[in-house]
């Protein structure tokens, strides 16, 4: 497989934390099928560290490996490291992706900090690092209701 | 299960045939003559050249003086339609094409707007066909080119060309058809469908890459889109390849000889696949016309997953597949064929094409579907989104 290092395949075809948490104390999504790819997460989260994290992802296998790492991330970290995990930890923990694919490592970024939001407002807590954070913000409708930022997954 | 490798994307290319490879080997070493030069080796491949001619000349009914042979599929189709709507802007700068044509004729076509002509492009029913009183109503008095592909290249629908081919004849029109997916897998017969030019390529019939043709009627006077030398007429310039054009028409003899087995055998087959996935897999659609489509073609939208996800797990079994999605292209823009048919967006991403040759076996196609039924069911137990959820 030329196209991804090895790293990225095994969290593609071996992802870890797939499912849905019940009774989540945070949940976001990010994405949408039309755009080509779409992450759910739920949280759990306990004295302000996020003890367990569950995705469920449509999309491409970077989008897929993405999530895995992601989610690997965040696990175990307080609500604000988690908020400084970026989609640049996400591909470095994943040795890199090919260029055009970097957006889909944007996918889990976004979809964790939507996830925190939800989090923050059931429970009146506010975070520095999601201080300008709008989950909605960047779902405009330049393209087929897809932002240019987030393009979904393309190949060369 | 073993791992096997399984090919299955012939609509992007073959394999070259051993007999074709056989019938190429002379012409790199032995005789290596150049086909203008005057003495023996050098007529040898004159001779070489000839006799490929009328072998793809015999594959598609034309007289051997009316096939030209280029550099691929992709150069027949600029030459046909530039040329002819250049030579034709006289008369008329408009010019008729679909929204389904590969991007060999979608981007000429761009590219002659830019150079201020008018440009149609019929839409297709969910068939991913056009409709003949659609192009009936498009055409105007400044018409002169028409332009609809024989086959295509992502569902595999046959265009009703022939009746195109009359519609075109009736109002003075030129017709130009990209047949390079039809041949080989349809029959064809240039003078019984009436048609002004036809694109066609040795790499699609289990020929070599790099070699192409395009049929021009006797007496259409097309301008020369290369210049130079005397070759192919005086009307493509350039010393010819040899070696791929002694393999093109190798491969179209062998075409021409097998046709009605071939297309009996690679049916069979394919509907064996679609009979397999469609009991085995749920949620799934079929695209376009299966009445008229190429034998080999299945193109199929896995609802709920994304293709290239689907794409890869096939190819770490050894499959290979092609995906009509955004993923399989650096466009941001989904399959425009599926688009046009009015597939929605979100099913573009999960269709597959999936293309079957002559040296597909079942067991090819078993090994396929039992790595297609695992992978469906992993994605789907990934996916965000299900039909029990739905598309949100």
């Amino acid at each position: 497989m030329a196209m991804y290092n090895d790293k990225v395949i095994d969290h593609f075809t071996n992802p870890h934390n797939v499912g849905e948490l019940l009774n989540p104390d945070g949940e976001g999504t990010y994405g949408s099928p039309v755009c080509g790819d779409m992450m759910k997460i739920s949280i759990k989260v306990e004295n302000d560290v996020i003890t367990d994290a569950r995705f469920k992802t449509f999309g491409c296998g970077s989008a897929i490996a993405s999530s895995s790492v992601a989610t690997d991330l965040i696990i175990g970290k307080t609500v604000e490291e988690a908020l400084k995990v970026t989609n640049r930890d996400v591909l470095d923990e994943l040795g890199g992706l090919p260029a055009i694919k970097i957006h889909c490592s944007v996918l889990a970024d976004h979809a964790i900090r939507s996830a925190i939001y939800d989090y923050a407002k059931k429970t009146g807590k506010t975070y520095v690092g999601l201080e300008g954070f709008d989950p909605g913000a960047d779902e405009g409708d330049t393209h087929h209701g897809c932002d240019m930022e987030h393009k979904g997954c393309e190949k060369e | 299960m073993d791992k096997r490798k399984v090919y299955l994307d012939y609509s992007a290319t073959t394999p070259v045939k051993e007999e074709v490879l056989q019938a190429m080997l002379p012409y790199f070493t032995e005789s290596y003559g150049n086909p203008s030069s005057l003495y023996s080796i050098g007529q040898d491949s004159k001779q070489a050249l000839e006799t490929a001619r009328e072998q793809v000349a015999a594959l598609i009914g034309a007289s051997p003086r009316e096939v030209f042979f280029t550099s691929s599929g992709t150069e027949a189709d600029n030459w046909a339609v530039i040329g002819a709507a250049e030579s034709m802007a006289k008369k008329g700068g408009h010019v008729i094409t679909t929204a389904v044509e590969h991007h060999a004729l979608l981007h000429t076509a761009e590219y002659l707007e830019k150079r201020g002509f008018e440009v149609t492009y019929l839409g297709v029913g969910q068939d991913g066909l056009i409709r003949l009183e659609e192009l009936e109503s498009a055409i105007k008095a400044e018409t002169t080119v028409i332009s609809v592909m024989f086959a295509n290249n992502e569902v595999g629908t046959i265009q009703p060309v022939e009746e195109i081919a009359e519609i075109a004849k009736k109002r003075g029109i030129l017709f130009h058809t990209d047949a390079v997916q039809a041949l080989g897998n349809v029959p064809i017969d240039v003078k019984k469908l009436g048609l002004d030019m036809m694109s066609v390529s040795a790499h699609k019939i289990y020929g070599p890459k790099g070699v192409g043709a395009l049929y021009v009627r006797k007496g259409l006077a097309l301008p020369s889109f290369m210049h130079g030398g005397g070759q192919e007429g005086n009307r493509r310039a350039g010393t010819e390849n040899l070696t791929g054009i002694v393999g093109f028409g190798k491969a179209a003899e062998i075409a021409k000889a097998g046709l009605q087995g071939h297309i009996a055998r690679v049916s069979e087959l394919r509907d064996y696949f679609v009979k397999e996935v469609s009991a085995r897999i749920p949620d799934i659609r079929i695209n376009g016309s299966m009445e008229r489509r190429l034998p080999g073609n299945a193109n199929i939208t896995f609802e709920y997953i994304e293709g290239e996800a689907l794409l890869l797990l096939l190819d770490l079994d050894g499959i290979a597949v092609s995906t009509g999605s955004a993923c399989s292209s650096a466009s941001l823009t989904p399959s425009h064929v599926l688009s046009a048919m009015g597939v929605p967006v979100e099913m573009i991403h999960g269709s597959l094409r999936f293309t079957v040759g002559d040296f597909t076996t079942k067991e090819d196609l078993d090994y396929t579907v039992g790595s297609l039924v695992r992978s469906v069911e992993k994605l789907r137990s990934i996916s965000s989104v299900s039909k029990e959820k739905g598309w949100q």
